[in-house]
């Protein structure tokens, strides 16, 4: 099987010795990305050093946490939770009342609000991702609306609507201060870079590629031994988990204090959004997307309520035009351009170009 | 003569009021090539459904080296040395090639969400041995050339070849083909045949549903012959071809009378 391939050769290096190796160089470039991009975000507090900005970067952390779980159910798993800001908000809770109300440290409220958070998820995805078809998002959108409504409503843990205090967290000793501080930014960017590592990991490897089968071919992967009802339910808890991670964090900085109104509906759809825009399925599209509609939000901030009209047509417009998300839009038009570019230099060195 | 690797026994499968399979019953043996035959609607297919755990029977049992296939969850059944691969085939389009034969290796695997997560526990070397044995496996099927191709992108005949390359990746001891010359060319379904025999010789038994006669006829050590549902003849090729009751199922009674 030696004879030359009559396809097209597109960006292939012919010295490589084959895609196995080809697979392990992409992983390593993918590394070299997340190393750049985090040594970018831990230069960004010297050039911007307004403090409204490196608020609204804190912020756009802690939703790239939310939404890359978010990612893993969506772009792998291929479910759709319509009310992940509820697991968000869990985790925001339960950190804040295990360290306001029982005078427990943050850390162990954190894990303690993880572990919560994660036996909901499972108790939720056990029974409805055994169905075929979107149960999960139903059942999701039922947990949202009765999450906003013990938030609201259990005034004596919550406070309800008016909200209640969160002590600090203290970091080796060093009590970070509330959200204005570019301690708490290096603090909420340190776990998104972990967290963002460990997503890298799981996706490139068996389970990742198993959930990505399913995705494809729900038959085909079963018939590989791939126990798919599983696989999506424990796809669903990591959501649950990264999500509950961003809530603690929320839940023990920013203003030191918590309400109901940023874990409702609105934010599940925004989180929605931001994984979809930027690109589900991908490792930088929830970046993008958190970027993105971070923005949008702070820049709407005056008309708040008419946000999901501006997500609506953001959706429209994305699915017309870049149904691949942001992501995939931006590296289709770089590889557009980069081909577009040896074109011109193979003319150059006199027709070199084989296509 | 020794016990057979699958038993196949009183299988029966309704869907309202027709029935499907109606108390089929064979046996095969291992290293056999064993060919399931008969017109549109014999319900070979579902059988082969029956059999994976795709459908659910109403009766009957599927005993596979001591375990009962009948009404197991898929993956179960797969976990047990079963592969499959379909009449259209089935890849994971969104996957290159490699990728789709990597998953093929699922089974052997150890690494789960958490310790690939984290990259402990020797998930880093189990990930370049698969991708490694990955290669292998599509070198051997001559498909090297393919790996890094998107596999939506590829003619059905190679879809084919690779379909069979990922369900070899398992190590099943027993392989189920669903028309695995249907949409190939003559030369493919030549090609097809001797890869299976290839197979075969690799100690891999293959049981297949077929409608390519001279195919079915040259490779199959032995044929089962359903009609709507119901056992009608068995045995070798030779026996099959002269056997009267098959010729009257395909040709309709009359034409033989």
């Amino acid at each position: 099987m030696k004879e030359p391939s009559t396809e097209p050769q597109q960006d292939v290096d012919p010295t490589a010795p084959n895609e196995a190796e080809r697979q392990a160089r992409r992983r390593r470039a993918e590394k070299v990305q997340i190393l750049l991009f985090f040594a970018g975000m831990a230069l960004l507090p010297l050039v911007v050093t307004n403090s409204y900005y490196i608020h609204v970067f804190t912020f756009i952390g802690l939703n790239l946490i939310v939404a890359t779980g978010l990612n893993l159910l969506m772009g792998y798993a291929g479910q759709v939770s319509l009310g992940h800001a509820a697991f968000y908000g869990m985790g925001a809770y339960a950190s804040g009342i295990l360290t306001a109300k029982y005078g427990w440290n943050a850390w162990p409220a954190m894990g303690g609000a993880l572990v919560l958070t994660s036996a909901v998820a499972w108790v939720i995805g056990k029974p409805t991702l055994r169905l075929k078809g979107h149960y999960l998002a139903m059942a999701t959108l039922g947990v949202g609306i009765i999450a906003t409504v013990v938030m609201r409503q259990w005034v004596s843990m919550t406070g309800g609507p008016a909200g209640m205090q969160t002590p600090g967290i203290t970091f080796f000793g060093h009590e970070l201060e509330s959200h204005m501080d570019v301690h708490y930014f290096y603090f909420v960017w340190a776990w998104v870079g972990v967290l963002m590592v460990l997503f890298a990991n799981l996706v490139a490897s068996r389970p990742g590629r198993g959930l990505r089968a399913l995705h494809d071919s729900e038959l085909a992967a079963q018939v590989l031994g791939i126990d798919t009802a599983a696989f999506k339910v424990r796809a669903f808890v990591i959501s649950a988990a990264y999500a509950s991670i961003a809530g603690s964090l929320y839940a023990h900085s920013s203003m030191r204090f918590l309400s109901p109104t940023p874990f409702d509906f609105h934010t599940s759809i925004a989180l929605l959004v931001m994984v979809v825009l930027g690109g589900q399925g991908t490792l930088w599209g929830p970046v993008l997307g958190a970027v993105t509609v971070t923005f949008i939000q702070e820049a709407l901030r005056p008309w708040a309520q008419y946000d999901i009209v501006v997500y609506g047509l953001l959706l429209m417009v994305l699915m017309i035009f870049m149904p691949g998300g942001l992501s995939r839009g931006l590296s289709t038009l770089w590889q557009w351009t980069a081909g577009v570019a040896r074109r011109i230099r193979g003319r150059g060195r006199g027709g070199e170009d084989r296509e | 003569m020794s016990e057979p690797l699958l038993r196949v026994s009183g299988l029966t499968k309704t869907f309202g009021g027709l029935t499907a399979v109606n108390d089929v019953g064979f046996e095969v043996r291992e290293d056999q090539i064993k060919a399931l035959i008969g017109p549109n609607g014999a319900g070979k297919t579902t059988i082969f459904n029956l059999l994976t755990g795709v459908l659910q029977a109403d009766s009957g049992t599927a005993q596979f080296r001591g375990n009962e296939l009948v009404n197991s969850p898929t993956h179960r059944i797969a976990s047990l040395g079963i592969g499959r691969t379909f009449q259209t085939s089935l890849l994971f389009d969104q996957m290159t090639v490699l990728e789709n034969v990597m998953v093929g290796h699922h089974l052997r695997g150890r690494a789960n969400m958490i310790t690939a997560s984290l990259r402990i526990f020797g998930v880093s070397a189990e990930e370049r041995e698969y991708r490694e044995l990955a290669m292998a496996v599509l070198e051997l099927a001559g498909l090297a050339d393919l790996a890094g191709r998107s596999a939506a992108e590829l003619p059905i005949g190679q879809r084919r070849l690779v379909e069979v390359a990922r369900a070899l990746a398992a190590q099943p001891k027993l392989l189920m083909m669903d028309e695995p010359a249907a949409g190939l060319n003559m030369r493919e379904t030549d090609e097809m045949g001797e890869l299976i025999q290839r197979i075969r010789a690799e100690g891999v038994t293959v049981l297949l549903v077929e409608h390519d006669m001279s195919l079915v006829m040259n490779i199959s050590d032995e044929i089962l012959v359903l009609d709507r549902g119901q056992f009608l003849a068995e045995g070798s090729p030779e026996q099959i071809r002269d056997d009267e009751r098959v010729l009257a199922a395909y040709l309709g009674a009359e034409a033989v009378d």
